[in-house]
């Protein structure tokens, strides 16, 4: 602290008036307490009353659908690789009908989760979402563990239009080559129309 | 030698290499798409682009492609020119103009040259706002997707499928931007080699379908440095596991073996481990039982035996051969090969060991300049030497360049100089081959002919080598022609093998392999064994199958320990029947459920050569490691089976062997021949800093979720004691000062290079050895000159009449191989049984779409196939394929219709 000394070195004048400034900070702080009596209250009753939440907090992770009601995630992994703690593990499969990937399953380990949003960031289809929703406390440890079922919820979530397979130019059931955003018909190779 | 100045610094590389080659040799990054290291350079890209200047003075420079540019003396080049480097990130933006944009649902994300060279160029957004060109795909059987709108028109895949592959089914169609890589009609691809397309082709277009089933990236399986145990060859592998099952096999570059490329059969034959009715528990009369209850079951019935013999495997390891063998003595050990095989093997060991031409390693066999397979169908028995043999055959090229002071990576300017010519293939074989293609001239003969053909070759090379008597004249000539080539030749090979079932046929391809060395130290040989394994089981010194069968059917033996082996592939189903009926106990250890486990006694179920740790020896005698790649226990604590020999060590308590190191160290010592195992790769003890090798990617995913449903305490991480790699991403993963021996090299990845093109940040020089040398270990010191050998068979003479017919083993790549052939996708691909028949005798056999055929008193009906090329006199019959029966060399079988 510049121009601070040490109390054996500081003339009687100047002790003083330490003495007498410390006194007043004192009874500013015992004021400051008491004037709250007065004041709005600034904690809630919880459970009772819930707190506001951002949409962007960072809470419970979900799996969301597409504006057409269909799964959205792809299973890439890369929310799985993107996570810090490594809490994420899912398992590739295709539908038969339509040739859609999906997550035959998909696994957050709520007990490791860090809740850093890496996993929404890194997610190319927006399916997985954090939540508002803090309320995870369990008895059990493994009660934290959360499959598929736990996961997918019917809505879209925060990103109400985005559907992966509508840019995406892979063909599924109903959206043949040629019919993604941005896509012109198929050309025909025996045409040597450049 | 020659200096070049890059970015004002000046290195010594060669100067035949071009610029882009030379650069990453050093270590330099440029950004590349259509040169392949086994392709060379055709400038389709433009993507490897780098300033070019007159000298050091020159601030101008001009933009040229790397990969067209030699590496000249004086060259002066920068890649870190800002123009150059604008060129680059425009090249990839153009090549993505039409890209689906699909990473997340893409077979290639993770390991894609393309997403790697987006981003070392920079490139992250697109100016293009126009309609993207969409392309259909194909439908290309059950080895290979297509998705041809990820495709950057770098002609890899044709390049390769075609030219160096051979393959004629793929193309290239359309013109300009529409151009289109695909088959004319939508089906399965021909090529045996056809899988490499997905490690070629930079991009997603062609990826493995066997893996999309079960979809895992690169960075989320566990790896192990493995050997293909679909031939003798023992191709490098690298599976990959996730969740316990095995996902995918990727090559695993070798600078003598495979290079860049496999077969298919090794490539897409995995799924037999993960069959869901294989052996994974210990059974006692079929019923699952505790591992120490079977054991105890097993040690009674060894104990009170009146004799027990063992039978070995030339699929299983060296150590698990030797275990059993030190179990039950060397004289109760028996050949797990059939009698006849186990002769042909122990004279393959004979002419290749103790002969003086050494087995010849598949890089080398591409730089030979005439080639005769005698007696084999080496895309069946030994596939990858058959792709080897086409390059030979275009080394032609290389040598027409060499005249006319062309390079030899200009590919098109050798593919111009070429145009059909090639070195002489000569293929003799019992049948026709897919090698037929590429041959000068075809021989199809019974083996006895074929061995009568080859001594008179090796005669005409060397007079003092047996003359052929009574030898006809259009077997003559073709000798004459066969012997004049190889007597021209700079490099000579012979290939030969256990494939067409006769000694003579192998003792001629030696006589012609001696004659030719005593005027041309340069002459190569390699004689095709019938497993993985047979070297390493043959060097064990067995005892013929026949003498083991025969002791157990008179009583001389009651129990029997079988080792990893369908005893019924090895013998006549009677004369099995007849040996097993009357042993008192049967004990099997084995991977996978056969006839002989379904009779066992006591099941114990094997580690298969991704579960588990051994050393095996290739056709050339290299003795080379594979690592277990998981442990199963990890998702299910249930499964029981381990590796033979740690099963055998726990029987034979008294061995003390503890880990693998302990048995290797144990065979090298009493087997003088085997010495060399131990240093197939570093033991268990081998540290790089201090630490294991990893076995997972850094990035592997998912550790504390992937088994919480069972438990959401995270269990230890499985320990290996047996080896100096660890289940885990903790350990060294590469990246570092220093390299990891290349024997313990699990996975290939560098640091911006997660692609297959990461190889290259491997090799001592791009294409050739890896750092350190190239994995395993040559256990044969090098022989000396032998008497020839001496027994020209007399000529095949078909039985004019009636119903007899000699009975030929005819090899498929596909659906012959004993664990390949269980996969599924393996088993879509292969042809149904079938008995060839020459067309000549359709009307004397009175076949007519089906056939009965009668073997050693075996009958089954199966659908005829008329062959033009089958020698008159004789069947054919898919070796190895279910439903048909075993075949020893030189029976006959009767053939009836329908
Ligand atoms: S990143 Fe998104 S699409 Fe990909 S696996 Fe995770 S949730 Fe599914
Ligand atoms: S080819 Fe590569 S860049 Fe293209 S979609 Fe596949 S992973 Fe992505
Ligand atoms: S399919 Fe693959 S290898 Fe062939 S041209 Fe396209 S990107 Fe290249
Ligand atoms: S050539 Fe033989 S060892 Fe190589 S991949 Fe094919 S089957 Fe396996
Ligand atoms: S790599 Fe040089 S042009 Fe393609």
């Amino acid at each position: 602290m510049p121009g601070y000394l040490p109390p054996e070195k500081r003339s009687p004048l100047q002790q003083l008036g330490d003495i007498l400034w410390g006194v007043y900070t004192q009874l500013r702080t015992i004021v400051m307490i008491f004037s709250h009596t007065f004041r709005k209250r600034d904690v809630i009753p919880y459970p009772e009353v819930k707190p506001y939440m951002p949409p962007r907090y960072r809470g419970r992770i979900v799996l969301t659908r597409d504006p057409d009601g269909d799964e959205r995630c792809v299973a890439c992994n890369l929310c799985a690789v993107a996570c810090p703690v490594g809490c994420i593990s899912l398992q590739k499969t295709e539908r038969p009908e339509d040739g859609r990937w999906y997550p035959e399953w998909f696994r957050i380990n709520f007990s490791r989760c860090i809740f850093c949003g890496l996993c929404e960031e890194a997610c190319p289809t927006t399916a997985i979402q954090l939540t508002p929703d803090y309320e995870l406390a369990e008895y059990k440890r493994q009660s934290l563990v959360y499959e598929k079922e736990d996961l997918l919820i019917s809505g879209t979530g925060k990103y109400p239009d985005y559907n992966f397979y509508r840019v995406a130019g892979m063909s599924i059931e109903g959206k043949p080559k040629g019919a993604a955003e941005k896509e012109s018909a198929p050309v025909d190779i025996k045409s040597l129309l450049p | 030698m020659a200096t070049i100045h890059v970015d004002g610094k000046q290195y010594d590389v060669d100067g035949a290499d071009n610029l882009l080659q030379a650069c990453l040799n050093l270590g330099l990054d440029i950004p590349y798409f259509c040169w392949h290291p086994a392709l060379g350079s055709v400038g389709a890209c433009r993507q490897c682009a780098v300033k070019s200047f007159r000298d050091e003075n020159d601030k101008m420079g001009r933009i040229v492609m790397s990969c067209m540019t030699p590496a000249s003396n004086g060259t002066y080049i920068s890649i870190d020119d800002e123009e150059a480097k604008a060129f680059r990130a425009t090249i990839v933006e153009f090549l993505m103009t039409n890209h689906p944009h699909d990473c997340p649902v893409c077979e290639e994300g993770g390991h894609c040259h393309l997403q790697d060279m987006t981003v070392m160029t920079q490139h992250h957004s697109r100016s293009y706002r126009f309609t993207k060109r969409t392309h259909l795909n194909q439908d290309l059987g059950p080895f290979i997707g297509h998705e041809m709108n990820r495709c950057i028109s770098c002609y890899r895949c044709v390049r390769y499928y075609k030219d160096y592959a051979g393959g004629t089914d793929l193309g290239v169609y359309g013109s300009a931007a529409n151009v289109y890589f695909g088959r004319a009609e939508e089906g399965t691809l021909e090529s045996e080699f056809s899988g490499n397309l997905t490690e070629v082709c930079p991009t997603g277009v062609f990826t493995d379908k066997t893996h999309s089933e079960r979809y895992t990236r690169k960075w989320d399986m566990q790896y192990a440095p493995s050997i293909c145990a679909s031939c003798s060859v023992g191709c490098n592998v690298s599976p990959g596991e996730r969740y316990g099952e095995i996902r995918r096999v990727e090559n695993r570059y070798h600078g003598e073996l495979n290079g860049y490329f496999l077969c298919d059969r090794g490539r897409f034959g995995y799924g037999y481990t993960n069959l869901k009715d294989r052996p994974r528990h210990p059974l006692i009369d079929g019923a699952t039982v505790t591992s120490d209850v079977a054991l105890g079951a097993a040690r009674g019935m060894i104990n009170g035996a009146s004799k027990v013999i063992a039978i070995g495997s030339p699929r299983a390891s060296v150590e698990a051969n030797y275990a059993l063998r030190t179990m039950v003595g060397a004289a109760s050990f028996y050949d797990g090969h059939a009698t006849q095989e186990g002769e042909l093997v122990k004279l393959a060991l004979q002419i290749v060991r103790d002969g003086p031409v050494p087995a010849t390693t598949i890089t080398a066999m591409e730089d030979a300049d005439a080639v005769l397979v005698l007696g084999e169908d080496i895309t069946a028995t030994a596939p990858r030497m058959a792709l080897a043999v086409r390059q030979a055959a275009r080394g032609k090229g290389r040598a027409l360049a060499d005249e006319k002071k062309v390079s030899d990576w200009q590919a098109i300017s050798l593919a111009d100089l070429l145009q059909r010519d090639s070195y002489p293939v000569f293929v003799a074989s019992v049948d026709s081959t897919r090698l037929d293609d590429i041959a000068h001239a075809t021989v199809r003969a019974a083996p006895e002919d074929l061995a009568r053909l080859g001594f008179a070759v090796a005669n005409l090379l060397d007079a003092s080598s047996p003359a052929v008597a009574g030898l006809d004249e259009a077997t003559a000539a073709q000798a004459k022609a066969i012997a004049d080539a190889l007597a021209a030749a700079k490099k000579p090979l012979i290939i030969s093998g256990t494939g067409a079932g006769s000694t003579a046929v192998m003792q001629a391809a030696a006589n012609i392999a001696w004659a030719l060395k005593a005027k041309n130290d340069a002459t190569g040989l390699a004689l095709t064994l019938p497993e993985a394994n047979s070297y390493g089981l043959a060097m064990l010194e067995p005892q013929p199958l026949a003498d083991a069968l025969e002791a157990l059917a008179s009583g001389a033996a009651d129990t029997l320990v079988v080792l990893e082996n369908d005893l019924y592939r090895r013998a006549p189903k009677a004369v099995v029947d007849a040996a097993l009926a009357k042993v008192k106990s049967l004990i099997v250890i084995d991977h996978t459920a056969t006839d002989a486990t379904a009779r066992a006694q006591v099941v114990l179920p094997a580690a298969t050569v991704f579960e588990g740790d051994g050393t095996v020896v290739n056709y050339e005698g290299r003795a080379q490691r594979h690592f277990q790649v998981y442990d199963p226990k990890y998702y299910d604590a249930s499964l029981a089976q381990v590796e033979s020999w740690r099963w055998l060590a726990v029987l034979e308590a008294a061995s003390g062997w503890k880990i693998l190191d302990d048995i290797t160290g144990a065979c090298a010592t009493a087997v003088s021949g085997l010495a060399g195992i131990v240093d197939a790769a570093p033991g268990a003890a081998f540290r790089i800093d201090g630490l294991k090798i990893a076995r997972e990617p850094h990035r592997y995913s998912g550790r504390t979720a992937m088994r919480a449903n069972q438990a959401v305490s995270e269990i230890r991480q499985p320990v290996d004691p047996d080896t100096p790699l660890s289940f885990s991403m903790e350990g060294y993963n590469g990246v570092g000062g220093l390299d990891r021996p290349a024997a313990l090299m699990p996975y290939a990845w560098a640091p911006g290079w997660n692609s297959p093109q990461s190889w290259n940040k491997f090799q001592q020089e791009i294409g050739g050895h890896l750092r350190g040398g190239d994995p395993g270990k040559l256990l044969f010191a090098g022989g000396a000159t032998q008497a020839y050998f001496t027994d020209v068979p007399a000529a095949f003479t078909p039985s004019g009449s009636g119903s007899g017919f000699r009975v030929l083993p005819l090899h498929l790549h596909f659906g012959g191989d004993e664990l390949s052939s269980r996969a599924e996708p393996i088993r879509e691909r292969a042809s149904t049984a079938f008995v060839a028949i020459a067309r000549a005798d359709v009307a004397r056999a009175g076949v007519n779409g089906h056939a009965t055929v009668s073997v050693d008193g075996e009958l089954v009906q199966l659908p005829t196939f008329i062959s033009d090329t089958l020698p008159a006199g004789t069947v054919g019959l898919p070796a190895g394929f279910a439903g048909v029966p075993f075949v020893a060399y030189g029976v006959d079988a009767t053939v009836s219709g329908g």
